[in-house]
C-alpha cells in the first residue's frame, strides 16, 4: 500500500458535464405507490449535496438506485460518468454507503468489520489490519477496537459505519441520513467528519429531515416529496425564496382564524398553515420587517393576538411553504 | 477525531489496491463464518447440545424396546441421528442470512465492487464447518457407547462425504427462505415445521416395517429415508450403488434447482 500517493484530483469534464453524479427523470415504483417520480439532479464533484425531505418522499430510493441496490423502472443516472444500469460495477467501484440502518456484522468486533472490508476490497494482511487501525484511530475507535459492535452506542456504531464506508475513498459517498437518532454531541462529530471528507475531495450525497442539518453541511439542497424535487438551490437560495423566518401567531378568538389567515396570505403571499394548538396559525416569513408588517396587518383587522412568536422554520412548514407554492405553480400551468 | 484537519489525511491517503479475484473474495466470508463461531459460541452450543441429547435419549430409553440392546439400536440409529442433525443445522444459515439482509449488511456487501455470489460461499463454508463439527462430536459420542462402523474408515470419510452432500442441498432450501423472510426466528419456524415430518416419517429412528401401510409407502420414498439408507450402507458396509444415487438424488435436485432461484431473488432485492 502507497501511503504517500495522494488521492488523485480529477478535473476533466466528460460527457457527463463533469457532474459526479447526474440523473435525469429516474422513477421507481413499489405496486401502486411511486417511491421516485422523475427526478432529476445534477451534484457537482466535490460538493455536499443534501436530499432533504421527510419520511417516505423517496429520498432513500432515490439514493439506494444510485448505489446499485435496486433497479429504476424509468429514467436514466450515471454516477462518475458510469451508467448505472449498463455499468453497476463500474458504479460500484467509484462509491461507498452508509445506510440508515447500520451496515455492520454485529457479532464481529469493529476491527474485524474493517478487517473484512479492506480483505474485500483487496487490501492483503498487513495492509489490511494498518488500514483498519488507521481507520479505527482516526474515528476515535480504537478504544473498542476489539469489542462486539453490538455492545457499541448509536454514536459509535455510526462512526464505525462511515469509517467502513472509507476504506478506500470513494469518489462519491451516500449517507442516508447519518445523523438520524444521534445525540448533538455525536451529530457534531459527523458533521466534522463529513465536512473533512468533503475537504478531501469526495463528493457527498446525503439524505436528512433535518433543514438544520441540510443548512450546515450543504452546498446545494434539494427538497423532495412525495417522489417530486419541489424546489433546489444553494441554502441561501431556498431561504431569500422561501423565508428564513417563521410567524407564528395565536388567536384570542378562534373564530376568527379564516380571518387572520385570509390576511397573512395576502400580506406574505403564501399560505398559513394551521398549528397544533387551537386557533394558532405559523407562516414562513422572509425578514424580521416582513412579520412585523403581518403582524400589524392582523392588529390593522381588528385580529386580537392572545400570543405570538418569531423563530426559524421548521422541516414541516419549509414544507408546507413548499409544497403549497408547487401546487400553486403546477396550477399556474394549467 | 477532535479537529477537522486530522480526518483530512486518512480520506487522502489511500490508493485502491488491487481489485481481489472472486476467490479471495469468498475467502473472506468464509473467515467471516468462523469468525462468528468464536463470538457467538451459543449457537455452537445448540448445535452440538440437540444431536447428543437425541443419540443419548434414543439410544438408553428406547434403543432396548427397538431393537433388543442399546448398543445394536447405535448401530442403526446413529448414521440416521447425524442426518437428522446435518438437516437441522442447514436451518442456520438461512436464520443468519435473514438476520443479515434484515440489518442493512447486505446493502454495504451489494454496494461493493466485489463477486456478487461470495457471500453466499461464506455462507456454505460455514455450514460445511458447523456438519464437521457436529458429525465429528456425534461420531465421537457414538464410539465411546460402543458404535463400530463395519465399513471401516473409508465408509466413514464416504459417509461424511455424503453427509456435507446432504447439508449442501438442504441448505439451499433456508438460504431460499432466508432471502424470502425477513425474520430468523420465522426462518426458524418454517424450517422445523418442514423439517420435523420429513425427519420423524423416516427410517432415522425406527424401522418402518411396523407403521401403517400408507406411512411405510412415504417413508420408503423420503428422501431423508434415502440418505439415510445411503449413510448406513457407507458407514456399516456394504452400501451399493443405487442406494447411494439415491442418497444424493434430493441434495443434486435441491441444488439444481434452488441454486439458480437463490441467484434470482438476490439479484431481485
Amino acid at each position: 500500500m502507497n501511503m504517500s500517493v495522494p488521492m488523485p484530483v480529477t478535473l476533466d469534464v466528460g460527457s457527463d458535464g463533469g457532474f459526479a453524479v447526474s440523473v435525469r427523470g429516474l422513477a421507481k415504483r413499489f405496486g401502486e405507490v411511486k417511491a421516485v417520480d422523475g427526478i432529476d439532479l445534477d451534484v457537482a464533484r466535490g460538493a455536499i449535496f443534501a436530499l432533504l425531505g421527510p419520511n417516505g418522499a423517496g429520498k432513500t430510493t432515490l439514493m439506494r438506485m444510485l448505489a446499485t441496490l435496486i433497479t429504476p423502472d424509468g429514467g436514466k443516472a450515471s454516477v462518475m460518468g458510469h451508467d448505472l444500469v449498463a455499468q453497476p460495477h463500474a458504479v460500484r467501484a467509484s462509491i461507498a454507503m452508509t445506510g440508515q440502518f447500520a451496515s455492520l456484522d454485529d457479532d464481529l468486533t469493529g476491527r474485524e468489520n474493517l478487517l473484512m472490508l479492506s480483505r474485500l476490497l483487496g487490501f492483503r494482511g498487513r495492509a489490511a489490519r494498518a488500514r483498519a487501525n488507521d481507520l479505527l484511530a482516526e474515528f476515535d475507535l480504537s478504544d473498542a477496537a476489539g469489542k462486539q459492535v453490538k455492545s457499541y452506542s448509536g454514536g459509535m456504531r455510526r462512526r464505525l459505519d462511515i469509517a467502513a464506508s472509507l476504506v478506500v475513498t470513494p469518489d462519491v459517498l451516500f449517507l442516508d441520513e447519518p445523523t438520524t437518532g444521534l445525540d448533538p454531541n455525536a451529530r457534531q462529530a459527523v458533521w466534522r467528519m463529513i465536512r473533512a471528507m468533503a475537504a478531501a475531495g469526495v463528493t457527498i450525497l446525503l439524505t436528512t429531515q433535518y433543514l438544520e442539518e441540510a443548512d450546515q453541511l450543504a452546498d446545494r439542497i434539494a427538497v423532495i416529496d412525495h417522489g417530486h424535487k419541489i424546489a433546489e438551490g444553494t441554502s441561501h437560495e431556498l431561504k431569500s425564496a422561501l423565508g428564513s423566518g417563521c410567524l407564528h401567531v395565536m388567536l384570542a378568538d378562534p373564530r376568527r382564524i379564516e380571518d387572520a389567515a385570509a390576511v397573512l396570505q395576502a400580506k406574505l403571499g403564501l399560505a398559513a398553515q394551521a398549528g397544533v394548538a387551537d386557533a394558532s396559525l405559523s407562516i414562513v416569513t422572509r425578514t424580521a420587517a416582513e412579520a412585523n408588517e403581518a403582524v400589524g396587518a392582523l392588529i390593522a383587522k381588528g385580529i386580537e393576538l392572545a400570543a405570538f412568536s418569531m423563530g426559524s422554520p421548521s422541516l414541516d412548514e419549509v414544507f408546507f411553504a413548499l409544497t403549497a407554492q408547487h401546487i400553486g405553480e403546477v396550477r399556474d400551468d394549467v | 477525531m477532535s479537529d477537522v484537519s486530522s480526518p483530512v489525511a486518512v480520506f487522502r491517503s489511500v490508493a485502491r489496491p488491487p481489485a481481489p479475484s472472486a476467490v479471495s473474495n469468498a475467502l473472506v466470508f468464509g473467515w467471516r463464518a468462523v469468525l462468528k463461531f468464536r463470538h457467538v459460541p451459543e449457537q455452537l452450543f445448540d448445535l452440538v447440545m440437540t444431536p447428543i441429547m437425541f443419540t443419548l435419549i434414543f439410544t438408553f430409553v428406547f434403543g432396548g424396546a427397538l431393537a433388543g440392546s442399546p448398543r445394536d439400536y447405535l448401530q442403526v440409529f446413529l448414521p440416521g441421528i447425524l442426518v437428522q442433525t446435518v438437516t437441522f443445522n442447514a436451518v442456520y444459515s438461512g436464520m443468519g442470512l435473514s438476520a443479515d439482509l434484515d440489518k442493512g449488511l447486505f446493502d454495504r456487501f451489494r454496494s461493493l465492487p466485489i463477486w456478487s455470489l461470495a457471500p453466499f460461499a461464506g455462507l456454505v463454508v460455514g455450514d460445511v464447518l458447523r456438519h464437521l463439527i457436529a458429525g465429528a462430536i456425534i461420531l465421537a459420542i457414538g464410539l465411546l457407547l460402543g458404535y463400530r462402523p463395519e465399513g471401516g474408515l473409508l465408509g466413514v470419510l464416504g459417509g461424511f462425504a455424503l453427509l456435507l452432500a446432504i447439508g449442501f442441498g438442504f441448505g439451499w432450501i433456508f438460504i431460499v427462505l432466508g432471502l424470502l423472510v425477513r425474520t430468523p426466528m420465522t426462518v426458524m419456524t418454517i424450517g422445523f415445521t418442514f423439517l420435523f415430518p420429513l425427519v420423524f416419517a423416516s427410517n432415522i429412528m425406527v424401522d418402518p416395517a411396523t407403521m401403517p401401510g400408507w406411512l411405510a409407502a412415504f417413508v420408503a420414498v423420503n428422501p431423508v429415508s434415502l440418505m439415510t439408507t445411503a449413510i448406513r450402507g457407507l458407514m456399516g458396509g456394504g452400501a451399493t450403488l443405487g442406494e447411494v444415487a439415491a442418497g444424493l438424488l434430493a441434495p443434486v435436485v435441491l441444488t439444481a434447482v434452488l441454486a439458480p432461484l437463490t441467484l434470482v431473488l438476490y439479484r431481485r432485492q
